[in-house]
């Protein structure tokens, strides 16, 4: 469904990601791993278009390296972003809102908030209020229920569990799983390896800008050392 | 009684001036970190239209107001597609340097093609009666200057607050990228915040007309002057904030006018500008700065 290919990430003139290349299938869940500053971020931000980027990015068999973030997003990727950049300034509500922007049907609209708020009560009970007033764990769910509204055919998660209460975590992971489990194809960018290799069905690890293993999580999950020495989660 | 009806009225006019001027400002800097210097040449704009439907024969007030309106409009969205598009993504003293640059080549423009001289425009007669409401005398253009303001103020939050694209203007002056990311484009996004903002300015620069009786190539230093200045007081960036510094200046104002003794009454702006300089000392970000506060909270 999406397939990278020998990616170069540039913020200015500096290169982040060295020529990558990763392959996301439909339906599967796909982990990048790596210690901060590996280039995850970047990676993602290539995807959308954010930061400038030499290389294949092909979705759907369409050639997006070219395009405009805007066409990115329309195209059907969505991303729940590192940080979670949830909009404070606005309500619950009117988050989940603004991530369905291109859909312009009202009443599939309104359908896809109910269904997000029957998933996750808490940010029923919270619609009215301020985003900002909402706790971390909260936070990142509406990120990501932001980014679902978009009824997305792939799902960026960049550190959804970055900075939670372990209970939170668990909680998290358990929202991707769910996910997952509904068909959703996901690309899940992780520093905590050890959750993200129970979820994902093939990983790979970044390391200073460059790919340096990668397989299925059972490949990778063997390989302690590798993983402890690259991740400092063992 | 009478008197004091007259001067609240008064103060609610000169605010509602300033609290249309400070949203045009406003809603510009909440999304590009501009102050848009330019806005007061979108206001002249507005008013050497009227010159033209005058000069055309066109006397129809609704006509006129009409025209200028929607001339500041079209100015504003020529002015943010030709001259600050391409500054968006600079740092901001480039966009600022860009605003005055632009501000003062339109002034010229104006002296130079049109005329150094101020032109009379007599279409907006209606707003120079009086009209008695409850046996009470009142100026009709400070009535519909007050009534006029707060529709606007409704509309825009009904904007604001009930359409996708309000909401994105607002969540734009958080976090535009992540706005993007959403899938909105940022170009509709600058271009409805410069087209409400023009919107405003002609609204203004009706009631400006109003009071001055004609237009010159300055007709706009002045009122965006007063606009910053609520802004500042409001706290930039905060739409509540403009509305509210707007019609607190415009009350410190008439205050100053009514209060202080006749031999100062040249100083009547010096009066004002210390209460602002209280109420920075007291509140430096303004009263309803927004509060910096971005994405993670943990
Ligand atoms: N906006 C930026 N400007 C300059 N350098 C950046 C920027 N974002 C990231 N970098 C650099 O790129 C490298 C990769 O960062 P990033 O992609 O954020 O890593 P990760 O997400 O894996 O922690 C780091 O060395 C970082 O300092
Ligand atoms: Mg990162």
């Amino acid at each position: 469904m999406l397939t990278i290919q020998d990616l170069h990430v540039f913020h200015g003139p500096i290169e982040a990601v060295h020529g990558i290349s990763l392959e996301v299938e439909k339906g599967k869940c796909i982990s990048l791993l790596g210690p901060n500053g590996a280039g995850k971020t970047s990676t993602i931000s290539a995807i959308t278009g954010i930061a400038r980027s030499t290389g294949l990015i092909r979705f759907e068999g369409r050639d997006l390296s070219r395009e405009s973030v805007e066409a990115r997003i329309a195209a059907g990727i969505a991303v729940s972003p590192e940080g979670r950049r949830i909009f404070s300034n606005l309500t619950v509500l009117e988050n989940l809102t603004l991530g369905a922007a291109l859909q312009k049907d009202a009443v599939e609209k309104a359908k896809d908030t109910d269904h997000w708020f029957s998933l996750f009560p808490i940010l029923a009970e919270r619609r009215d209020q301020s985003a900002g007033t909402l706790s971390g764990g909260e936070q990142q769910m509406l990120a990501i229920a932001r980014a679902l509204m978009a009824r997305p055919k792939i799902l960026l998660l960049d550190e959804p569990s970055l900075g939670l209460a372990p209970k939170i975590v668990r909680q998290i992971f358990d929202l991707i799983a769910d996910l997952k489990a509904r068909g959703m194809t996901i690309l899940l960018v992780e520093q905590n390896a050890t959750q993200a290799l129970k979820l994902a069905d093939y990983a790979y690890l970044m390391s200073s800008g460059r790919i340096v293993a990668h397989g299925t999580a059972d490949d990778l999950g063997k390989s302690d050392k590798l993983m402890a020495e690259l991740t400092g989660v063992a | 009684m009478e008197y004091i009806v007259q001067q609240v009225l008064n103060a609610l006019s000169f605010g509602a001036e300033y609290a249309l001027l400070a949203l045009g400002l406003a809603i510009v800097f909440s999304i590009m970190g501009l102050v848009n210097f330019a806005h007061g040449e979108i206001i002249a704009v507005g008013g050497y239209t009227m010159v033209a439907f005058a000069s055309l024969a066109i006397g129809n007030p609704m006509i006129v107001m009409a025209g200028a309106v929607l001339a500041a409009m079209l100015a504003s969205l020529t002015l943010e597609r030709v001259a600050f598009r391409p500054v968006r993504k600079a740092d901001p003293t480039t966009g600022l340097l860009t605003a005055f640059g632009v501000s003062i080549v339109l002034q010229n423009l104006f002296l130079l093609f049109v005329s150094p001289r101020p032109i009379a425009v007599t279409s907006l007669y209606f707003l120079d009666w009086s009209i008695e409401i409850a046996g009470i005398r009142l100026a009709s253009l400070q009535v519909f200057e007050t009534l006029t303001t707060i529709i606007v103020i409704i509309a825009l939050m009904l904007f604001l607050r009930r359409t996708v694209l309000g909401l994105a203007v607002r969540a734009a002056s958080l976090d535009f990228e992540m706005v993007r990311l959403t899938g909105i484009r940022a170009n509709r996004v600058f271009a409805i915040a410069f087209l409400i903002s023009g919107l405003l300015a002609g609204l203004a620069c009706i009631f400006i007309m109003a009071r001055r009786g004609s237009v010159d190539p300055h007709l706009g230093f002045e009122p965006v002057l007063k606009a910053f200045v609520a802004c500042v007081v409001g706290g930039f960036g905060s739409l509540p904030g403009a509305v509210l510094g707007g019609f607190l200046l415009g009350a410190v104002e008439v205050a100053m006018l009514v209060m202080l003794p006749q031999s100062l009454g040249g100083m009547t702006d010096a009066f004002v500008f210390m209460i602002v300089a209280m109420i920075l000392i007291w509140r430096p970000d303004g009263i309803l700065s927004p509060a910096v506060e971005k994405g993670d909270k943990l």
